[in-house]
């Protein structure tokens, strides 16, 4: 082992310091420089007519994104719906029916490999099993696209949630001899509350970004909602849209959306944090 | 549980959210999909055409005419649209009837600082051999002999072209080919090819957008692009010789010479026509339709709506330097539309 | 709250359980289903050009809609390349954030910068598109490029129009998405490095670099790898933000200035245009092909970081 003087040993030792004070520095200049851009861009798009009215043909001014925020709220809920009471259900069976079993660690592992999954493909397969065979673009089909997204998220993290309620709690509830199914629901369920949420905030906030799985299935409308069955607007979609043409004012609603979409999902992501950190102060 | 009733609310809420009014005539939406080519007139005549008739919503949604022909193929909307037409057997195998809509022209855009719009002059093998890659650069010989006045960077060529199956390629390609064997034999014509060089750009939107970005481009949009966004198109040598810059006039010059009536399927390429106006890059937009319409009423509406594009919509398709059809041609158009026919077998216009 | 009425006899049968028990089961199956259907009609919706071009699909280079002859080759190059380059770039940097929320930011300060690199996960991808096509693509074209051309330009990597957008850029940007996961993964396998150990090293005097890399490093190496492959399960499968900055162009170039294509950005752009079966069908194979490469990865990182829990506990 070679001795080096003190000297060199501290440069190095600064040096390194100083690259890694550097490398944050950068990371959070990205981070400003993409949060002013969306900002500045965005706000510039926002405007009575962005909120209330529905988008005109390209060359006429005015026109706004009323029907496509509806929309992807529209969608995200109804994947909520689908998504939600499976997941949790199944997030249940693993945390309280499956504790070290085989079936239960190979499980987890296809839950994280379903994770993994890109979310094009989501968008193809709905698309060839649900669009396909019904004839038509439709909400129906954007939702169940990001249901399916949402679902092994939200199972993972209400697995890991339940798992981090004390047994003991369960066993006071089944001593006082109450069935072992509301044991769950009403005892267990009650004490992981804030962090089941935090799951459901965190699936919702990735699945509101996401654009590729509705490229196929929701497609895109210049019209308010009148059916989940039909083309449904949505922000994503259409940044998309606006962003790949040629038009100033398309692309400054672009930049409007873009805007509305990160600080949504900005939001559900701080206040998932938030309740997690509240239900740890709880106990 | 409360909070499941207040989700409830919001749902109910958002189901209703926009009061439509006139709900009463809503026949859904009419689903459209296909061609970025004629979308700046389409979606212009679908909005005009909402404001008279509010219940009735034409939803067209520009994704290629390659996308067209796949989604009305697979009966996922109402009516696909497409430059690039299906030939009669094609047709015919799909249980689809084709008819043109509008024409109008293909133009080569730049974007190269110190030319201005119209100043370029390019002729057919010469714009072959930039796509083809072998002119690469602005002040190439080639590029220079046809210019003699201006002067040309030395800056690289960026070629753009369409990343997605496109009936815009398909009119572009078919003119390639018939100015340059190489091309023809080296790519080919189709609405999506091998091709040689360049960056691919998503729609009409999506290479008028990189063409705006990128400093010495050059790319191919229909003309109402250029137009709406003020970008440099070329001017093109015809096949009698001559430069023309785009318009509606040299457009309509090359449309005359167009023989519809003996024409399968309507099935029509106008590239390269004779006639001294003639743009030589010109194409007509179709409409593609199922010759089965169950829902009679629907499909009744979609051709109202139609009928009242070729006649009424005609102001606003001059405007964007579009070409409608001509009186004849609308006739033998609404002759074919006859053989679509409902669920018992009898015709749904007139 | 009457006991009597909750008094149940020991050993009946539930049958509330059971139900409960069977609905949850149910429920847990949906995953596993749902693979196996994504798979199935994957491979279902390519029987066609399966059929035509077998393992050769793989390999070959063409993508030509004329003659209906596809080849996943250049999306794969795309894909690899540009997953390269992104882990090339968020490697280091990863772990060198993670060092300085660890060891050298105060516990506020440790906790602000953390949340904010965490937030860049957070950014949906179709924003990292629109940011990477009008701002960060001209800002390579103007400044970063024509420099990288100047001074590295003998290399074939650097050759070529600084035109921005093409797989350079396309990989920056994804390393900018992919840092997030590798810092945090890095931060907890640091935090699992036994105290003792680094204590007994900062006392021989050791400067805190030197308990880095002698000590944190090397019990992190692991982990650390751990975090890579997670990071390129998230590179491979994203779609928005390389679409916009990718080029769609289906060649592979020996230059990193040049457009390409990712299996990612095919599908989006051309999915829905497919008009021939065969075109389909290769659309839906490059599909097959991008579920079973990230469910490998996946597999593969998920043994990896088994076995590393293993080992610590």
């Amino acid at each position: 082992m070679t001795i080096r003087s003190a000297r060199s040993r501290h440069m190095a030792n600064s040096a390194i310091l100083r690259i890694s004070t550097l490398a944050a520095m950068v990371g959070l200049a990205m981070l400003i420089w993409i949060l002013g851009v969306v900002m500045k861009e965005g706000f510039g798009a926002f405007d009575l007519d962005f909120f209330t009215k529905l988008p005109t043909p390209p060359g006429m001014a005015g026109g706004g994104l009323a029907n496509a925020i509806a929309g992807t709220i529209m969608m995200t809920v109804l994947a909520i719906l689908l998504a939600v009471p499976i997941s949790i259900l199944a997030g249940i069976h693993l945390a309280e029916y499956g504790k070290g079993a085989k079936l239960a660690t190979s499980m987890r592992f296809v839950t994280s490999t379903l994770m993994g999954v890109p979310s094009i493909i989501m968008g193809v397969f709905v698309y060839t099993l649900v669009v396909k065979p019904t004839h038509t673009f439709s909400g129906y089909s954007g939702s169940i696209a990001l249901a399916i997204i949402m679902l092994p998220v939200v199972v993972r993290t209400t697995e890991d949630m339940l798992n981090l309620v004390p047994v003991a709690l369960r066993e006071a509830g089944l001593a006082l001899g109450a069935p072992h199914w509301k044991v769950i629901l009403q005892i267990v369920f009650r004490s992981a509350k804030g962090g089941l949420l935090t799951g459901v905030l965190l699936a919702v906030a990735r699945v509101s970004g996401e654009t590729a799985p509705l490229l196929f299935t929701a497609l895109n409308s210049p019209y308010w909602m009148h059916s989940l069955n039909e083309p449904l607007a949505n922000l994503t979609v259409t940044i998309f849209n606006f962003a790949m043409s040629p038009y100033a004012d398309w692309k400054s609603q672009a930049w409007g959306a873009s805007l509305l979409i990160t600080g949504g999902v900005l939001l559900l992501n701080i206040s998932a944090r938030l309740a997690f950190r509240d239900r740890n102060r709880n106990k | 549980m409360k909070k499941a009733i207040i989700l409830c609310a919001i749902i109910a809420t958002l189901a209703g959210y926009p009061p439509a009014p006139g709900a009463a005539e809503d026949a859904g939406s009419i689903n459209g999909a296909g061609a970025t080519f004629p979308a700046p007139i389409y979606l212009q005549w679908a909005y005009q055409y909402n404001q008279i008739h509010p219940g009735i919503r034409v939803n067209y949604q520009s994704i290629g005419s390659g996308a067209g022909i796949q989604q009305i193929k697979s009966r996922t909307v109402d009516y696909g649209a497409s430059d690039a037409p299906m030939k009669a057997a094609e047709l015919d195998s799909n249980g689809l009837i084709q008819f043109p809509m509008i024409m109008g022209g293909v133009v080569p855009i730049i974007n190269v600082s110190g030319i201005s719009a119209g100043q370029l002059k390019l002729d057919g093998p010469t714009l072959a051999n930039i796509f083809r890659g072998k002119v690469t650069r602005w002040d190439d010989p080639a590029i220079k002999e046809l210019n003699p006045e201006l002067s040309l960077p030395a800056k690289a060529i960026g070629v753009v072209h369409r990343s997605d199956g496109s009936g815009t390629t398909w009119i572009f390609t078919n003119y390639l080919s018939s100015v340059s064997a190489e091309w023809a034999k080296e790519v080919g014509a189709d609405k999506a090819v091998a091709w040689p060089a360049g960056n691919g750009g998503k729609g009409n939107e999506g290479v008028a957008a990189f063409v705006q970005q990128m400093d010495g481009s050059i790319g191919y949009v229909e003309y109402a692009y250029a137009l709406q966004n003020r970008m440099s198109h070329v001017r093109l040598k015809n096949a009698d010789g001559n430069y023309v810059a785009p318009s509606r006039e040299t457009f309509a010059a090359a449309a005359a010479n167009a023989d519809w009536t003996h024409a399968p399927g309507f099935y029509m390429i106008l590239v390269n026509q004779s006639g001294k106006d003639s743009w030589p890059i010109s194409g007509a937009s179709f409409i593609i339709l199922p010759k089965q319409q169950p829902n009679a009423a629907r499909a009744r509406i979609m051709l109202e709506f139609f009928d009242w594009c070729y006649r009424q919509g005609k102001e606003q398709a001059l405007k964007l330097d579009y070409v409608p059809l001509p009186e004849n041609v609308i006739a033998l158009v609404q002759d074919t539309w006859k053989s679509i026919l409902n669920a018992e077998g009898k015709s749904v216009w007139p | 709250m009457a006991l009597r009425s909750r008094f149940r006899p020991v050993g009946e049968h539930n049958w509330g359980d059971s139900l409960f028990r069977w609905i949850t089961l149910a429920s847990m199956w949906v995953i596993p289903l749902l693979m196996a259907g994504i798979l199935l009609e994957l491979i279902r919706n390519s029987k066609l050009s399966l059929a035509k071009f077998g393992l050769g699909f793989l390999t070959s280079n063409a993508w030509d809609p004329v003659a209906g002859n596809f080849g996943a080759l250049s999306s794969i190059y795309g894909t690899a390349v540009s997953t390269l380059i992104a882990l090339l770039i968020a490697v280091p940097l990863g772990l060198v954030i993670a060092l300085f929320l660890a060891e050298l930011a105060a516990p506020k300060l440790s906790a602000l910068f953390g949340t904010a690199i965490e937030l860049l996960a957070a950014i949906p991808s179709i924003i990292y598109g629109m940011w990477g096509l009008f701002v960060f693509a001209p800002f390579m074209a103007r400044f970063v490029q024509p420099i990288l051309g100047k001074y590295l330009g003998f290399l074939p990597l650097f050759q070529g129009p600084p035109l921005g957008i093409g797989v350079l850029t396309a990989g920056i940007i994804l390393a900018l998405m992919i840092v997030p996961y590798i810092s945090s993964v890095t931060r907890e396998v640091f935090r699992m490095v036994p105290p003792l150990v680094k204590e007994a090293a900062y006392g021989a005097g050791a400067t805190t670099w030197e308990v880095t890399k002698g000590v944190t490093l090397r019990y992190s190496m692991r982990g650390i790898v751990g975090a890579g492959f997670l990071g390129v399960g998230r590179a491979l499968g994203e779609t928005m933000a390389i679409t916009f900055v990718i080029g769609n162009n289906h060649s592979i170039s020996a230059s990193l200035f040049a457009s390409g294509n990712t299996i990612t950005a095919t599908l989006a752009n051309e999915f829905t245009e497919a008009s021939d079966p065969i075109y389909l069908s290769s659309l839906v194979e490059l599909g097959l092909v991008l579920f079973v490469i990230t469910m490998l990865f996946q597999v593969a990182a998920q043994l990896w970081l088994w076995s590393l829990r293993k080992r610590l506990v």
